[in-house]
């Protein structure tokens, strides 16, 4: 086992211990904080595929994270005040089902992330990076201004949406759904970055014009990362809207999707536990720095200086020193 | 008369007022190196881009094995059969050597929509990768990190790559460039036996290489063929030598 292996099962077991401790010494809102951070993990993760194997800094990322909490909010809204979502052609009734919801939500933004792929890959470098700003500045207002789904308000759920076989209410219940679903991404991300697809997307990040000259689409298989990419983030916004009971229009601002990048360059670009570390890191400071100060961010932003500046590997590239070519 | 491999019919392409071809027709048949040489400017990467891919001429047709592949955008020429390396090494150099050879070699199945088996456990894939770097002499080099070959290392992974492909035919652009006298004795035996596998394109500044390997050599200046004709029949061309050749020959 490498060094690697071994601070990423310890990393893994600490998240998972962490709120059993916290559940047990009668700290619920711990738990409620980890499970935040599972949530932005699992986002940032899908970030990671783009990013991190892609090489495509999407800053428009928000888009499914929100399209995953509007899925949430819009199926649970009709849920509870039995309406139906649709009578014409055929009736769509609301659902308050976990696993209905998540469908719904990697479905739309697998389908989002295939058009809006399609569009702004064929740009790069800054283009990209405004393309997919657009499109989630786009998405924003769309949300601000329909008022059918509460607007710049939101839509409040009241009652947490069910899975067969966990009381989701329970704090750590939920929490354990959340990090069994982390867990499970992560086992496929890890499978896909040594895939064949994998390795071809990797190369085709470092040497395009390489991929083309031995037969393979570029383009295709970045298209192909992106929709990946999108729909796990897309999950995870489900997941996160579900946590708050409440889903409203900043799940799509702009600033969501530079935090998933900030989690990502944080903990590690090009880890697949980099964006986890982040993640957890930025919650952890975000909880102990905001008690501090409401300028919190300033500390953040010294520290996220000092990330790129120092350590190019993020957190996890500070302890670990740099990857070891894996076989 | 038999087919050529790979030829470029009359082919032109314009910049503005600048003709960087100019009614180019090169034909490659098998089993010999034909080798493009010019001097700086003379539409050589150019003709390269137009015959690869990447760059579509304003008139004329590139064929590979009769087919007219003009059109075709570069990966699918790739899989038509063309093996490509590149002037300037393009690698994948946080991966390791064996990780690019696999790369080419899963170009060459055609399938990378696989997403879950460990590429480096696909027996296939690793051993067209292992045979292209045997036969390039990078084996023991296979879990090296790319970033950390040498130059000449590298100018030979680019050619392992290209016949991780078993292409139909190889273009070849300045193979020898920074390599040092050994490294370009070396690679012009190779590719003096490589020929025989599948007929090679080869541009390249190297005089003595070219001089060494080619059946046949064409010249380029400002865009046009001037000459083409064997190695003796291009020393002796006085329009050669007023062009480019000077006292070289």
């Amino acid at each position: 086992m490498t060094r690697e292996t071994l601070f990423n099962s310890a990393a893994l077991a600490a998240l998972a211990l962490v709120p059993l401790w916290a559940h047990f010494s009668g700290e619920p809102f711990t738990v409620t904080l980890a499970t935040r951070a599972v949530i932005l993990a699992l986002a940032a993760v899908g970030l990671h595929i783009a990013l991190g194997l892609g090489g495509l800094v999407s800053l428009g990322h928000a888009v499914f994270f929100g399209i995953g909490g509007y899925a949430m909010g819009i199926l649970a809204h009709h849920a509870q005040t039995y309406t139906p979502l649709m009578e014409w052609p055929f009736v769509i009734e609301g659902t308050k089902s976990m696993p209905v919801i998540w469908l719904v939500a990697v479905v739309l933004s697998s389908v989002v992330a295939y058009f809006i792929g399609l569009l702004s890959l064929r740009t790069s470098g800054v283009y990209f990076i405004m393309i997919t700003l657009a499109f989630g500045q786009m998405f924003f207002f769309f949300a601000i201004s329909w008022s059918a789904y509460g607007g710049e308000d939101g839509l409040s759920i009241y009652v947490r949406n069910g899975f067969p076989g966990v009381n989701t209410l329970v704090p750590i219940q939920f929490y354990a759904l959340c990090f069994v679903i982390l867990a499970a991404v992560m086992f496929f991300a890890a499978r896909l970055q040594r895939s064949p697809f994998g390795l071809a997307l990797n190369a085709a990040r470092q040497a395009p014009d390489r991929v083309e000259t031995v037969g393979l689409n570029p383009m295709r298989l970045r298209l192909i990362a992106f929709v990946l990419s999108g729909a796990i983030t897309g999950l995870a916004g489900a997941l996160f809207a579900d946590l708050n009971r409440f889903v409203s229009p900043t799940m799509f601002s702009w600033q969501m999707s530079g935090e998933l990048i900030i989690f990502i360059i944080l903990g590690g670009l090009g880890r697949l536990y980099g964006p986890v570390v982040g993640a957890v890191v930025f919650v952890a400071l975000e909880h102990i720095l905001g008690d501090l100060s409401d300028y919190w961010h300033i500390y953040l932003g010294v520290l996220l200086l000092g990330v790129v500046l120092f350590a190019r590997g993020g957190i996890i590239g500070m302890l670990l020193g740099r990857e070891v070519a894996h076989d | 008369m038999t087919e050529a491999i790979l030829a470029t019919q009359g082919i032109s392409k314009s910049f503005g007022a600048l003709k960087a071809s100019d009614d180019v027709s090169i034909d490659l048949m098998a089993g010999e190196i034909h080798a493009i040489i010019g001097p700086n400017g003379a539409g050589k990467s150019t003709l390269i881009k137009q015959i690869c891919g990447g760059l579509k001429p304003d008139t004329g047709t590139v064929k590979l094995l009769g087919e007219d592949v003009t059109d075709l955008p570069t990966e699918l020429r790739a899989r038509a059969g063309l093996g490509r390396t590149f002037q300037i090494s393009a690698l994948a150099m946080e991966d390791t050597v064996l990780q690019n050879a696999v790369l080419g070699a899963l170009g060459g199945q055609g399938n990378p929509w696989r997403f879950f088996k460990p590429v480096l456990k696909d027996k296939d894939l690793l051993d067209t990768a292992m045979e292209a770097l045997e036969r390039v002499g990078l084996q023991d080099h296979a879990k090296t990190r790319t970033a950390e070959l040498s130059h000449g290392q590298r100018r030979q992974l680019e050619v392992a790559v290209a016949l991780t492909l078993k292409p139909k035919a190889f273009v070849m652009d300045e193979p020898m460039a920074g390599l040092g006298t050994e490294g370009s004795k070396r690679l012009t035996e190779f590719l003096g036996d490589l020929r025989h596998q599948a007929p090679i394109l080869l541009v390249e500044h190297d005089m003595d290489a070219v001089f060494a390997l080619a059946d046949r050599i064409s010249v380029l200046v400002y865009g046009k063929v001037i000459a083409t004709g064997t190695v003796e029949e291009i020393r002796a061309n006085k329009d050669v030598r007023d062009a480019y050749l000077g006292d070289e020959a």
